[in-house]
C-alpha cells in the first residue's frame, strides 16, 4: 500500500497542535484542539484507504485494483457527523460556563479541593475516646449538665482529648466516662470506690 | 426465521420510543407511558434471546441482508444477551425512579422533558454496542451512547454539573478519537473492521504490529471502563449528574467498557501476550480505587471510587484468560451492574430524606426510615461481598481461578481482591455508622429535613404504616424546607412534596430484590457464565455464526505465561 506523504505530514501538524491545545485550560482551545484530532483521525482513516482511484461505480472493464476504496470515506462521513454533534454540544457547554461564571476556563472541583484539605484526623474516627461510651447521658454526672457533650461541632479543629465541665471541675471525658460507669468491668475503681 | 432474527429491535426499539418521546414532548403522562413501555417491550425481547441463545447457541444476523465481511452484523451470543437483559431490566429500573422523582418534583424546574429521549437513545447505544460485530458499528454505539450521555451529565445546566460535564465529554472524546485511530490502523493492517473477519486476519500480522493495535484498543477501552491509570476522571464527573443519571452511568456506561474488553482480549487478540500488564492494572485499579473511597465523605463520591476499584475484578478475571477466571468475570460484571446502580439509587433516597448526600451531615436514617437502611444494607453488604450474596460469589469464583493459576501476580490478585474487599466493607460501614446509625443531632450541620420534629415524622410514619403502607412519608409543609435531591433548591418552598415517592423507593426495592435473585440463582448464572467464557476463549462458535460454518478457525498461540 502506498501512502501520500503530504497528507501524512498535515495529519502529523494537525495531531501535534490537536495534542498541544487540548492540554490547555481555556475551554475553546480545548474544543479546538479536539476538532483538531478529529480531523487528524479523518485524514489517517482516508490514507489506509491508499492512493486514490476511481470512482467505485461498478463497471464491466475495469480492473478490480483501479477503484477507490469506498469503506474509508463511509468511515469518514460518521465520523465527521459525530464530531460535529460533540462540537455543537461543546460549544453550548462554553457558552453556558461563560454565562454561568464569566470564564472561559476548566475550573476545579470543590469537593475535590475539600477533600485534599481535610486533615487525615477525623475527630469522630480517630479521636482516642469513643464518642459515646454508655447508654447513660452523661448528664448523670450533675453539675453543669448543660454543657456536657461530647458531640460538639467539630469545627475545634478537632482536638484530641475531649474534656467536659462536670461537678464544677474539668476533666478528661475518659475519666468521666469511666466515672459514669460503676460497675463496668473494665474499669478499676477509683481511690473512693468509684461510681458516683 | 427465529427469535434470532429480531436481535436488531433491541436497538431500534430504543431509538423509535425516543422520536415517540420527542413527540410527546409537551404530554409528559404519555411520555412516560411510552418510553416505560418500549423498555418493556425490549426486556422481553431480549429475555427471549436470552433463552434462544441458551438452547441454540450463538447467532449472527445480517443487517440488509449484505453479507459478511462486507455488510454490518450483529451478533447474540451468550454473553452479549447476558449483557443485553442485565443492562435492559436496570435502565428500566431507572427509569421508573427517574419518573417517580419527576412525578413528585414536578417538571418545571428542569427540562426533564428531554430525558426520556436522551435516556432511550442512551439505551440504544449501549445496545448497539454490545449486538455490535463490528469494530466501526462498535465505535458508533459508543458515541451514540456518550453522546446520550453528555446530554444527561448536564442536564439543567447548572454551575456544578457544566464544570463535572466538560471534564466527562473531553476525556469521553480523547478516548473516542483513539478508539477511531485504532480502528484506522487495523483497517490499514488487514482490511476489514469485522470482528470475527478480524479474529482470523489478526493473527496473521507480526507480533510488532499486533502488540500496537492491541495496546491502542484497550487503551482507548480502558478509559471507558475507568481501569486505573485512566480512571481519573469517573470520581470527578459521576457525582454531581442527577441521582437517576449517575446510577444508569455507574451501572451501565463502564461496562460497556469492560465488554469491549473482554472482546477485544477473547475474539480479537487471544492468548496471554498482554496478560502481566492487565493483571497489573487490575491490582492497581482495585486498591487505588478503595483507597480513594476511604479518603471521601460525600456518598456519591465514594461510590464512584468502589466503582473505579471493583473494575479491578472484572480486568483480573478476563486477565487470567481461563474459562473459570472468565466465567467469574462475566457473573461479577453482572452483579455489579445490579449492585451499583440500586446502591446509587438508595443514595438518591437518602439525599431526599436526610437532605444531603455527604456522610457527616446525615444521622439516624435507619430510625428515621428503617425500610431505607435495608435498601442500603443489602446492596452495601453484597458489595463489600458478604457470605451469601452474590458479590461473595463471584469474588471467590474469581479467587479460586487466581489459586489456579498459581503465578506469583495471581496469587498477589488474590490477596488485593480480599484486602479490596475487606475496605470495601471498611467504606461501606462508615456510611452506615454515620448516616444510619448514629442520632440525627449529633450530625455536623444537619439539614432540617433530618431533624424535623422527630415525633411529628413517626407519627406521621405510623399513621401511613397503620393505613397500610410502608414507603411514603408525606411530611407536610410546615417544616418550611423542601429539598430537591438534584442540585437546584425548589423555588418557593410552600408546596408539600414528598420524601420518599412511592415509585422511587418501588423500583430501588425492585433492583435490589434483582440483585438478591441473582445470589438466589447463582447457580444457573454461573453455568451460563462458564459456557459463555467456554465459547468466547473457544472463538469458533463467534467465527462460524457470523463467517459461515465451515470457516478454519487458526488455533490460539499460548506463550504461556506472558512476557
Amino acid at each position: 500500500m502506498s501512502v501520500n506523504l503530504t497528507l501524512l505530514i498535515v495529519m502529523g501538524a494537525l495531531y501535534a497542535c490537536g495534542i498541544y491545545l487540548i492540554l490547555e485550560r481555556s475551554l475553546t482551545r480545548v474544543l479546538l484542539g479536539l476538532m483538531l484530532l478529529a480531523n487528524a483521525t479523518n485524514l489517517l482513516i482516508l490514507a489506509t484507504g491508499g492512493y486514490a482511484g476511481l470512482a467505485p461505480l461498478y463497471s464491466k472493464d475495469i480492473a478490480a485494483g483501479d477503484y477507490n476504496d469506498p469503506l474509508p470515506q463511509a468511515l469518514i462521513l460518521t465520523s465527521i457527523v459525530i464530531s460535529f454533534a460533540v462540537t455543537a454540544f461543546m460549544l453550548g457547554i462554553i457558552y453556558r460556563t461563560w454565562v454561568l461564571a464569566r470564564r472561559d476556563e476548566i475550573q476545579d472541583d470543590v469537593e475535590d479541593l475539600r477533600v485534599a484539605e481535610t486533615p487525615s484526623f477525623d475527630a469522630e474516627d480517630d479521636a482516642e475516646i469513643p464518642a459515646e461510651t454508655s447508654e447513660f447521658p452523661l448528664t448523670m454526672l450533675g453539675g453543669n449538665g448543660r454543657d456536657i457533650s461530647d458531640h460538639r461541632p467539630s469545627g475545634d479543629g478537632g482536638s484530641a482529648t475531649a474534656t467536659l465541665v462536670a461537678g464544677g471541675r474539668e476533666m478528661l471525658a475518659e475519666h468521666a466516662a469511666a466515672e459514669e460507669k460503676p460497675g463496668s468491668q473494665n474499669i478499676a475503681p477509683g481511690p473512693e470506690g468509684g461510681g458516683k | 426465521m427465529n427469535i434470532a432474527s429480531f436481535a436488531p429491535l433491541a436497538v431500534v426499539l430504543p431509538i423509535l420510543g425516543a422520536a415517540l418521546t420527542f413527540l410527546l414532548i409537551r404530554h409528559s403522562r404519555a411520555q412516560r407511558a411510552v418510553s416505560i413501555g418500549l423498555l418493556s417491550l425490549t426486556l422481553l425481547l431480549e429475555c427471549l434471546l436470552l433463552a434462544h441463545v441458551w438452547t441454540a447457541g450463538t447467532a449472527a444476523v445480517t443487517i440488509g441482508g449484505w453479507l459478511p465481511p462486507w455488510g454490518i452484523v450483529m451478533v447474540v451470543d451468550q454473553f452479549s444477551s447476558l449483557m443485553l437483559v442485565v443492562s435492559s431490566a436496570v435502565s428500566l429500573a431507572v427509569l421508573v425512579y427517574a419518573t417517580g422523582q419527576g412525578m413528585a418534583d414536578g417538571d418545571h424546574d428542569a427540562p426533564v422533558s428531554i430525558f426520556h429521549p436522551t435516556y432511550l437513545i442512551l439505551v440504544a447505544g449501549v445496545s448497539n454496542a454490545f449486538l455490535s460485530g463490528d469494530l466501526f458499528n462498535l465505535y458508533v454505539g459508543f458515541e451514540i451512547l456518550l453522546t446520550a450521555s453528555y446530554v444527561l451529565m448536564t442536564l439543567g445546566g447548572t454551575g456544578p454539573r457544566i464544570r463535572a460535564g466538560v471534564t466527562y465529554v473531553v476525556v469521553s472524546v480523547v478516548s473516542s478519537v483513539l478508539f477511531l485511530i485504532s480502528i484506522a490502523m487495523v483497517y490499514g493492517a488487514t482490511g476489514t473492521v469485522n470482528m470475527a473477519d478480524l479474529a482470523i486476519k489478526l493473527g496473521e500480522l507480526d507480533q510488532g504490529t499486533k502488540t500496537l493495535l492491541h495496546v491502542m484498543l484497550l487503551v482507548a477501552f480502558g478509559i471507558k471502563a475507568a481501569v486505573f491509570p485512566l480512571s481519573f476522571w469517573l470520581p470527578d464527573s459521576y457525582p454531581t449528574a442527577p441521582a437517576p443519571v449517575t446510577a444508569v452511568f455507574a451501572g451501565l456506561l463502564t461496562k460497556v467498557g469492560v465488554y469491549a474488553m473482554v472482546r477485544t482480549e477473547t475474539l480479537l487478540f487471544p492468548g496471554d501476550s498482554l496478560n502481566t500488564p492487565l493483571m497489573v492494572a487490575a491490582l492497581l485499579t482495585m486498591v487505588v480505587g478503595i483507597l480513594g473511597a476511604l479518603a471521601q465523605s460525600d456518598i456519591k463520591r465514594l461510590l464512584s471510587f468502589t466503582l473505579v476499584s471493583h473494575i479491578g475484578y472484572m480486568v483480573f478475571g478476563l486477565a487470567m484468560s481461563s474459562v473459570a477466571g472468565l466465567g467469574a468475570a462475566v457473573f461479577y460484571v453482572a452483579h455489579h451492574i445490579t449492585i451499583q446502580t440500586s446502591l446509587f439509587l438508595v443514595t438518591g433516597l437518602i439525599e431526599r430524606r436526610g437532605g444531603s448526600s455527604s456522610v457527616d451531615r446525615l444521622g439516624g436514617l435507619a430510625k428515621l426510615s428503617p425500610l431505607l437502611a435495608i435498601l442500603f444494607f443489602i446492596p452495601g453488604m453484597n458489595l463489600a461481598g458478604i457470605p451469601p450474596f452474590s458479590g461473595f460469589l463471584g469474588k471467590v469464583g474469581l479467587m479460586q481461578a487466581g489459586v489456579e493459576l498459581g503465578t506469583p501476580l495471581a496469587y498477589a490478585l488474590v490477596i488485593g481482591g480480599v484486602l479490596t474487599s475487606l475496605l470495601t466493607l471498611l467504606a461501606i460501614a462508615r456510611v452506615w455508622n454515620r448516616a444510619f446509625w448514629r442520632r440525627p443531632s449529633d450530625a455536623e450541620h444537619p439539614d432540617p429535613v433530618l431533624l424535623a420534629v422527630p415525633e411529628e415524622a413517626d407519627r406521621a410514619e405510623d399513621a401511613v404504616q397503620r393505613a397500610g403502607s410502608r414507603t411514603g412519608i408525606m411530611l407536610a409543609a410546615r417544616t418550611g424546607v423542601q429539598r430537591l435531591a438534584g442540585a437546584s433548591p425548589r423555588a418557593g418552598a410552600s408546596r408539600p412534596a414528598t420524601l420518599l415517592p412511592r415509585t422511587m423507593v418501588g423500583s430501588t426495592l425492585g433492583l435490589v430484590a434483582l440483585g438478591v435473585a441473582l445470589t438466589v440463582f447463582a447457580g444457573p448464572l454461573f453455568g451460563l457464565s462458564d459456557r459463555a467464557a467456554a465459547d468466547m476463549l473457544d472463538r469458533s462458535p463467534y467465527i462460524q455464526a457470523v463467517m459461515g460454518e465451515d470457516t478454519v478457525v487458526p488455533a490460539v498461540s499460548t506463550r504461556g505465561g506472558g512476557q
